[in-house]
């Protein structure tokens, strides 16, 4: 298994996705499934390092979490859009934080998660010592970035991955 | 009566879209910097993917999807590309 | 345009409402685009087309299609799943290509950065964090005098 489909599931997901692409059919499936394992194949020999899920019920919660986070930043960001970019209710501004996570699957997720974020973008993040930079549109609409972080996203993050 | 509504609302999504994309347009010739023009470009392209699924909504021609799906795949390369470039390409090595 | 009549009122309701929002959230974000003032402003502006406005819209083309076909129209997931997947990768590499450069003594700088401090010289607490969740604010364009000074201690350091 692990020598010739080196990734099975996002092979799985690659057919899947084929399939759906073009209409059903036996060459169809045979083509897609060609693909595929050419690309674990390609995959295995980047060397990801490998997820290790540990609490799989966590992952809804965790998206159901961000998906109402990021129609709630979709509404404040319009509106601070709209008021334009001279009104004093609101600045713009870099917040640096200290980060608790280590391992780099769940970090991935950390930066899509706030990156995907309106109002939030990940500058930049040193490995050695987990320091991140980001750049907030609206600095006064949370209180304390680093809490809202840690509570909010890594300790979830944590539950999964580490 | 129900056709009247989605072909108005469909107009307004295709005006609107159209004037996101000048909107983006004017930043990307206006700069100032590099930056700004990639993600200028990079919106313009995310602009253009969405007025293609408008499109295929008002025709009702799921063709218009794979249009859309080459313009959100080129963006992406295109707007890699030229983020790579800006780290590296001019200022170090 | 025949086939717009094909479908139910409620559905031509809801499609148009979801393609309504989605198509206002993206102009909204190309009206920031030109709005803001800074390019990490910006940076904020197309996020919105980016989330909710590709969602929107491509809710409002699967349901749309899924009725005039009689059955489940997914290709428009696929869409949804890449620009899911691609959007973070393109902003945030465009952010540090923006921050990089902004520190580059040799390029002309015109907006205020954090430097980057070595890891020996690091305060064990993070900058910018003044206990009311205020960072360090955006200085946003930097006045000419004060640009210069910046230059000349970029210079100085290397």
């Amino acid at each position: 298994m692990t020598r010739a489909v080196p990734h099975p599931v996002l092979s799985a997901v690659l057919v899947l996705m084929w399939l759906l692409l073009t209409s059903f059919s036996l060459g169809n499936l045979a083509l897609g499934t060609v693909i595929a394992l050419t690309a674990g194949w390609a995959v295995e020999h980047l060397h990801p390092p490998r997820p290790k899920f540990r609490r799989w019920s966590a992952i809804p919660l965790l998206m159901g979490i961000v998906a109402r986070d990021i129609l709630r930043s979709n509404i404040a960001v319009a509106r601070v859009l709209l008021l334009g970019p001279n009104h004093p209710a609101y600045h713009s501004g870099f917040v640096e934080l200290q980060l608790r996570l280590r391992d780099p699957n769940a970090i991935a997720v950390l930066a899509i998660i706030l990156t995907a974020t309106p109002g939030t973008a990940w500058i930049e993040f040193e490995q050695e010592d987990g320091r991140l930079l980001l750049h907030v549109l609206d600095l006064r609409s949370e209180d304390d970035w680093q809490t809202l972080i840690r509570d909010r996203y890594e300790s979830l993050l944590m539950e999964i991955f580490e | 009566m129900s056709s009247e509504i989605l072909r108005f609302a469909l107009g307004y999504a295709q005006i609107a879209l159209i004037l996101a994309l000048a909107l983006a347009c004017w930043r990307m010739l206006r700069g100032p910097r590099a930056q700004d023009r990639v993600l200028a470009l990079d919106t313009m392209y995310m602009n253009a993917m969405l007025l293609f699924l408008v499109i295929g909504m008002v025709n009702g021609n799921v063709f218009f999807f794979e249009g859309a799906l080459v313009i959100a795949v080129l963006g992406f390369v295109a707007t890699v590309c030229a983020a790579k470039f800006l780290m590296r390409g001019e200022v170090i090595e | 345009m025949r086939h717009l009549e094909q479908l139910p009122p409620w559905a031509a309701v809801v499609i148009a409402l979801l393609v309504v929002t989605g198509a206002s959230l993206t102009v909204l974000g190309g009206l920031g685009l030109v709005r803001l003032k800074s390019f990490y402003q910006r940076l904020h502006a197309p996020t919105l087309g980016y989330s909710y406005g590709t969602l929107l819209i491509v809710l409002a083309s699967m349901l749309m299609f899924t009725l005039l076909e009689g059955r489940v129209v997914v290709h428009e997931v696929m869409i949804g799943i890449f620009i899911m997947a691609t959007t973070p990768i393109t902003l945030l590499m465009l952010g540090r290509a923006a921050l990089r450069r902004d520190r580059d003594a040799k390029l002309g700088h015109d907006e205020a950065v954090p430097p980057r401090i070595p890891r020996e010289d690091r305060p064990a607490e993070p900058r910018g964090q003044t206990g009311h969740g205020e960072g360090l604010e955006d200085a946003g364009l930097l006045p000419d005098a004060e640009r210069e000074e910046r230059e000349r201690a970029d210079q100085a350091r290397d």
